[in-house]
């Protein structure tokens, strides 16, 4: 049987949604956002609500998620995405709205609102891309950087005693009553992705059943800023990065609601 | 002698070399190509057609999404 009887529709497996517009990503070859943005438009499309669907877009690497995925979005100042997504969501409780943000974004400039969006419970959902550097400005050292971890703005490592402990957001944000789902996922793996998307899945719904706010941890590569081949890194964080982010879910629940 | 025989379609254009999808192939007969595509990346080709099974794991890690992948059941 030759290649050619075998590229039929009805033979068709695998192909790229939809619900990815045909713009090329301007990410780096090998970078977790690409499977990321792919496993969401995917979810999106099994769900059936790309029209109900809004998406919030961060500053970093992903600033032009936008461009990629093929529902409305809102660009949000850096850090803010979660207080923007609190108003779209507010303003049409029938959408289901999501932001999209890195570690930089989440965990650094934009912590305060993190923390409280999920801490008034607002029943969005956010997509956490954790790959523990600053990636588009140049691998610079973030709050999630490991210890010992050697970047740009610290390159004899992370030293703990000057710069502090890598931060693990999602369990501080776990702890909070206001959220509903808090998972940790990673996307290097065929084993891996399939979890992952459950877990987008999982999300999406709770945004649209008033659960609360789900927070969605991919713990990710970024090959260009650790200075390593995609496959390399991909294996580096497997060793390094799962011993602090280990993956799993922290939380499943429901927030209780006033009155209760 | 496989039950199911597939073929992987390779959106050339859109491919930026970064080998996932050769790490990820159980049988790993995918390889990267002599040519560039018009960015100047090396793209990703199957390198042995016959042996393919169409399991889709090039596709899932494929951070492009440029890999379309067909099968049938022998």
């Amino acid at each position: 049987m030759t290649a050619k009887e075998i590229i039929k529709p009805e033979n068709l497996v695998y192909t790229k949604t939809k619900v990815m517009t045909d713009v090329p990503m301007h990410y780096c070859p090998g970078c977790s956002h690409g499977v990321i943005h792919k496993l969401i438009a995917e979810a999106i499309e099994e769900m059936g609500i790309q029209e109900k669907t809004i998406g919030v877009a961060p500053v970093g690497c992903s600033v032009f998620a936008y461009n990629y995925l093929d529902v409305d979005f809102q660009e949000a100042a850096h850090g803010r995405a979660p207080a923007v997504a609190t108003a779209i969501k507010r303003l049409q409780p029938d959408k289901c709205v999501f932001t999209y943000q890195g570690d930089g974004d989440l965990a650094a400039i934009g912590t305060a609102e993190t923390i409280h969006t999920c801490n008034r419970g607002e029943n969005i959902v956010i997509f956490f891309i954790n790959n523990a550097i600053y990636g588009m400005t140049g691998g610079q050292m973030a709050p999630t950087t490991l210890e010992g971890m050697k970047t740009s703005t610290c390159p004899y490592g992370r030293n703990t005693d000057i710069y502090g402990f890598p931060l693990k957001i999602s369990d501080l944000l776990a702890e909070l009553d206001g959220t509903c789902y808090v998972t940790r996922q990673s996307v290097h793996k065929v084993g891996n992705i399939v979890k992952a998307k459950k877990a987008i899945k999982k999300a999406l719904q709770n945004s649209m059943d008033g659960k609360g706010t789900s927070v969605v941890e991919f713990v990710s590569s970024c090959n260009s800023g650790w200075k390593m081949s995609p496959h390399k890194a991909n294996l580096w964080m497997e060793e390094n990065m799962f011993a602090k982010y280990p993956l799993g879910d922290l939380k499943d629940t429901e927030k209780k609601h006033y009155g209760q | 002698m496989a039950k199911f025989k597939g073929t992987v379609v390779v959106n050339t254009d859109c491919c930026k070399g970064c080998e996932l999808c050769i790490e990820a192939c159980p049988l790993k007969i995918l390889g990267m190509s002599h040519h560039c595509n018009s960015k100047g990346y090396h793209y990703v080709e199957l390198k042995d057609e016959d042996a393919c099974i169409g399991c889709a794991s090039c596709g899932y890690v494929c951070p492009d999404a440029c890999l379309t992948i067909y099968k049938v059941k022998l």
